[in-house]
């Protein structure tokens, strides 16, 4: 006599073996929520004629604008927006640094009062949107690149403290160990161990946070913030499409061209 | 007794001309650049009393103003998803196309990586500047933002996730014969799905920050309330719809973080 053992499939509850359903129901649900609430009908008439002058100032752009040496055209307001993004991500990357150690968790806590607030009031800044804090700046030091230095040196803190935190929690320990087995005080522990492990990455981190802040420079002008956003922004609203041609051409080669140079950069530091 | 010979240092390491040399050109950038922006820190601080009069009047927040922006901060929301799951549907093929493990023609590749460079390469409230212009003012302008926008950051994450697959199966399959679309069903799909997903997850976050502040520029939602409280200088208002934001920010990005873990 044989017996036979049949191979049962694995028991699986209900829930389980319904739970996709559910699923299904809430992003169905979702969805029609947001096809019903939103109203599509912003579309003009005009809207063909106004994205077929829109493609032909795209082919046309207006080369003139490139350079004319009055200190308002393409390249000089190219070189003020990099100007804006490089000192504000300088100066954002030296504030970061002590919001960073503020944010990092210890090796020795038990209680993360003090990184737990820290990653909050990063947070806090990360979420601040640019574009109010640089009207902000406006109202304090006037209209011009300057309130877009202020406005993207204290944004980038957000995510420059955030990265520079993760950097100092997950950074190899050992040349910090040698030290202070050798009898160093904590600040020699931090000039010669701390410093030397963890400036690569921060190096590295600033660089990145540059090829965003030169994207956000570029748009912070549209408030009045200076650099390339401000002549594209007029010229948007006065539908001088050759215009915004040159200066979209423009925006695009400066940022290919920073982010290469920048990933070359990067690669060779790590 | 001989010592051993103590190992030469080439002049560029013995005068540091590395460090140095890279010290003065940073100086250089920062002096050139704070010239070409105006820099004034005096400036800063003589208008401080302004600067402060504006945070005292921002931290007494119109508390009934509440109720006037749920409505524009659903929409903003709403916004994000459509335009989300626009951009990401549009992505998914292109990211197959730059993907190095399943397309082997490098010219295609390149082309395809190459047009997703040049779509990354805009700032959203550009995008939203030039569709206000073509869609008129309103949602239809941020969604198409949007999904443009998610378009460009989906697709190189995508096709990222796509190019660490394990190929087994993709072997398997074809050896057996299977056509090109089987083996994407059976044996690409299942293993980058829960990746994608998270990413998509991880866009909309993006996409939602992103979205408060496009309808400065008239491109719907919540940035249209915070445009005109700034225009009529009732800052007690634009503290309101920053807190507002602040919450929808961090609710999203916590169920989202919480969907990406369980996901991953």
């Amino acid at each position: 006599m044989t017996t036979t053992t049949v191979m049962t499939k694995p028991h699986r509850t209900i829930w389980q073996r319904w739970n996709w359903l559910l699923w299904v129901v809430v992003i169905g649900a979702l969805y029609y929520w947001t096809i019903n609430g939103l109203k599509f009908t912003g579309l003009q008439e005009s809207a063909g004629a106004v994205s077929r002058s829109i493609v032909d100032g795209l082919v046309h752009p207006q080369w003139s604008y490139v350079y004319d040496g009055s200190g308002e055209d393409l390249v000089s307001l190219i070189l003020q927006t990099l100007a804006i993004a490089f000192l504000g991500t300088i100066v954002s990357a030296v504030i970061s640094v002590p919001f960073a150690f503020w944010a990092a968790r210890g090796t020795h806590e038990r209680f993360f009062l003090r990184s737990g607030s820290g990653k909050v009031v990063l947070t806090l800044i990360r979420t601040f949107p640019e574009i109010v804090l640089a009207i902000m700046f406006i109202k304090a030091v006037g209209p011009g690149s300057y309130a877009g230095v202020l406005a993207v040196s204290i944004h980038s803190i957000g995510m420059l403290g955030k990265l520079f935190s993760e950097a100092i929690e997950n950074m190899d320990r050992g040349s910090e160990e040698a030290i202070t087995s050798a009898g160093g005080r904590s600040g020699q522990v931090f000039a010669l161990a701390t410093v030397p492990t963890i400036m690569p990455e921060f190096f590295s981190y600033t660089l990145y946070r540059f090829e965003i802040a030169v994207r956000s420079a570029s748009i912070l002008g549209m408030v009045g913030a200076g650099g390339i956003g401000t002549p594209m922004i007029f010229a948007i609203q006065t539908r001088n499409w050759p215009k915004v041609g040159i200066i979209l051409l423009g925006i695009v080669i400066m940022v290919l061209l920073i982010d290469s140079l920048s990933e070359q950069l990067r690669k060779r530091l790590i | 007794m001989t010592y051993p010979e103590i190992p030469r240092r080439s002049w560029v390491q013995r005068w540091h001309v590395k460090g140095i040399g890279g010290t003065v050109v940073l100086l250089v950038l920062l002096v050139a650049s704070s010239q070409m922006t105006g820099v004034d820190v005096g400036m800063f601080f003589s208008n401080f009393g302004q600067f402060m009069n504006l945070l005292v009047r921002m931290s007494h927040p119109a508390w009934d103003y509440t109720t006037v922006i749920i409505q524009p901060l659903l929409e903003t929301i709403q916004m994000a998803i459509l335009g989300t799951t626009i951009g990401a549907a549009f992505a998914i093929p292109f990211a197959v196309l730059s993907a190095s493990n399943l397309i082997h023609s490098r010219l295609l590749r390149n082309v395809t990586r190459l047009f997703l460079d040049l779509v990354r390469t805009l700032p959203d409230l550009l995008l939203a500047a030039i569709f206000v212009a073509i869609f008129g003012i309103g949602s239809t302008a941020g969604v198409v933002t949007l999904a443009i926008f998610s378009f460009g950051m989906v697709s190189k994450l995508f096709y990222e996730v796509i190019e660490t697959i394990d190929m087994g199966p993709l072997e398997a399959l074809e050896s057996v014969g299977a056509s090109k679309v089987t083996i994407i069903w059976y044996a690409v799909l299942p293993q980058i799905l829960n990746q994608f997903i998270s990413y998509f997850l991880y866009t909309l976050e993006i996409n939602v920050r992103a979205s408060t502040v496009l309808g400065y520029l008239g491109a719907g939602g919540i940035g249209v309330f915070l445009q005109r409280s700034l225009n009529e200088f009732n800052y007690s208002q634009t503290a309101v719809i920053i807190l507002a934001t602040l919450v929808v920010v961090l609710v999203i990005d916590g169920i989202s973080n919480h969907l990406r873990r369980v996901l991953l």
